[in-house]
């Protein structure tokens, strides 16, 4: 099991300094420094300064640490990659990915910064951001393209455009993006992030959106404002029932690991390996949320 | 490294600096600070410009930096981009970070 939480992954525009100093504040699970769409073309330099620099002062405590990359093939997009590996970076997220060729150009810029500053080949981590028709059509092959990988995303607003539609409240166009992503993150034993929800006072249709997604089974969802936190985390935060459910299964596991028995069981009905997968998960979200 | 042109770097934002370089006549860097903790970091804001210029190689420059209350790691982000502008240098130097 993966043992990070990616609930909520907060972007913050790169070249706002009072936005990435107190990105710590919030209690997102991943903080996403954007150098790409949130920055102009002309102060690209800035941002990725920015960042460099308050990456090497900011204690940003045990949150995942990524960084939105411009297109490796420019040279923006390669001095983006060896700074933000300079600064040692948890994941860079590889936007608008369409296909493995696009994965493999991004790897092989962070192993050639990796050589460089003489940082072990594979730390640095990579999330691909499928955004596009045929990204979504490649979700499979771009999952496996990298053992670097740890996340595929959806970005909806590219996405819908290449589809010559917008985003609808109930998220019917987006109902085979999202379940393409999330079959070939599991094949691939990665997380699934869902797209950022931008009309910020629509609560009602947020909430509406995240419970959706969790029902699908997407492990979290990129957000633009920390208001949008709170209602993720309680969203994710399994109920008082599933948790003890949970607990007794965990119970009855070490109980049978003591009798030495391999057939586990609980009030009379057997627990199998998802049944115990399942558990693991609501306990870890349960002590993510602090309500264990 | 030369200052070819006047450039600047950052906004005059909340926690921001603008920081505006210019060719000068003498050796060494000649800072004009605003900034409402001037009396009490003025010294070290300009120690943090000065350091900027030297990483970039510039040991002469007139510099105006308007101060909106940046932490350091702002002032030698926002120092270092307007200098590596107005030497049109794109030899960024990359230094591996220690702390994580």
């Amino acid at each position: 099991m993966n043992d990070r939480l990616r609930r909520t992954m907060m972007f913050v525009p790169g070249n706002n300094p009072g936005m990435v100093k107190d990105a710590y504040i919030y209690k997102c699970d991943s903080i996403m420094f954007d150098l790409e769409d949130s920055v102009s073309l002309e102060e690209k330099d800035a941002a990725r300064y920015l960042v460099y620099n308050s990456l090497r002062s900011i204690d940003y405590g045990d949150k995942e640490l990524v960084v939105r990359i411009n297109d490796p093939r420019t040279e923006t997009g390669k001095m983006d990659i060896k700074a933000m590996v300079a600064s040692k970076i948890d994941v860079i997220r590889l936007p608008k990915t369409e296909s493995v060729e696009d994965i493999i150009i991004c790897e092989n810029e962070i192993e050639k910064a990796e050589e460089e500053f003489g940082i072990e080949i594979g730390t640095i981590k990579m999330m691909a951001a499928i955004e596009s028709a045929i990204g979504v059509l490649n979700a499979r092959d771009i999952a496996f393209a990298s053992n670097r990988l740890v996340a595929i995303a959806l970005g909806a607003e590219d996405y819908v455009t290449d589809l010559k539609t917008k985003r609808y409240s109930d998220g019917v166009e987006l109902m085979f993006a999202r379940s393409m992503l999330l079959h070939a993150a599991r094949a691939a034993k990665l997380d699934a992030l869902d797209t950022v929800y931008s009309d910020l006072n629509n609560e009602e249709g947020f909430i509406n959106e995240v419970k959706l997604i969790k029902k699908l089974g997407f492990d979290g969802k990129s957000i633009i404002n920390p208001r949008q936190i709170d209602p993720i985390v309680k969203i994710f935060t399994p109920s008082e029932e599933e948790i003890e459910k949970a607990l007794e299964i965990m119970d009855a596991i070490e109980e049978a690991h003591k009798k030495k028995s391999g057939v586990i069981s609980l009030n009379g009905k057997m627990i199998d390996r998802p049944i115990v997968l399942r558990a693991e998960r609501t306990i870890q979200l349960a002590k993510a949320a602090r309500v264990l | 490294m030369e200052i070819k042109k006047v450039s600047s770097a950052g906004t005059l934002e909340s926690s921001d600096i603008l920081i505006k370089v210019e060719k000068s006549d003498k050796d060494g860097i000649y800072i004009n600070l605003e900034s409402p903790v001037k009396q009490q970091f003025g010294d070290q804001i300009k120690k943090v410009i000065k350091n900027s210029a030297k990483i970039v190689g510039v040991e002469s420059a007139i510099v105006t930096a308007i101060d909106k209350g940046a932490l350091d790691c702002v002032i030698k982000a926002r120092s270092l981009t307007a200098f590596h502008r107005a030497c049109e240098s794109y030899d960024y130097k990359w230094e591996k970070n220690n702390e994580r």
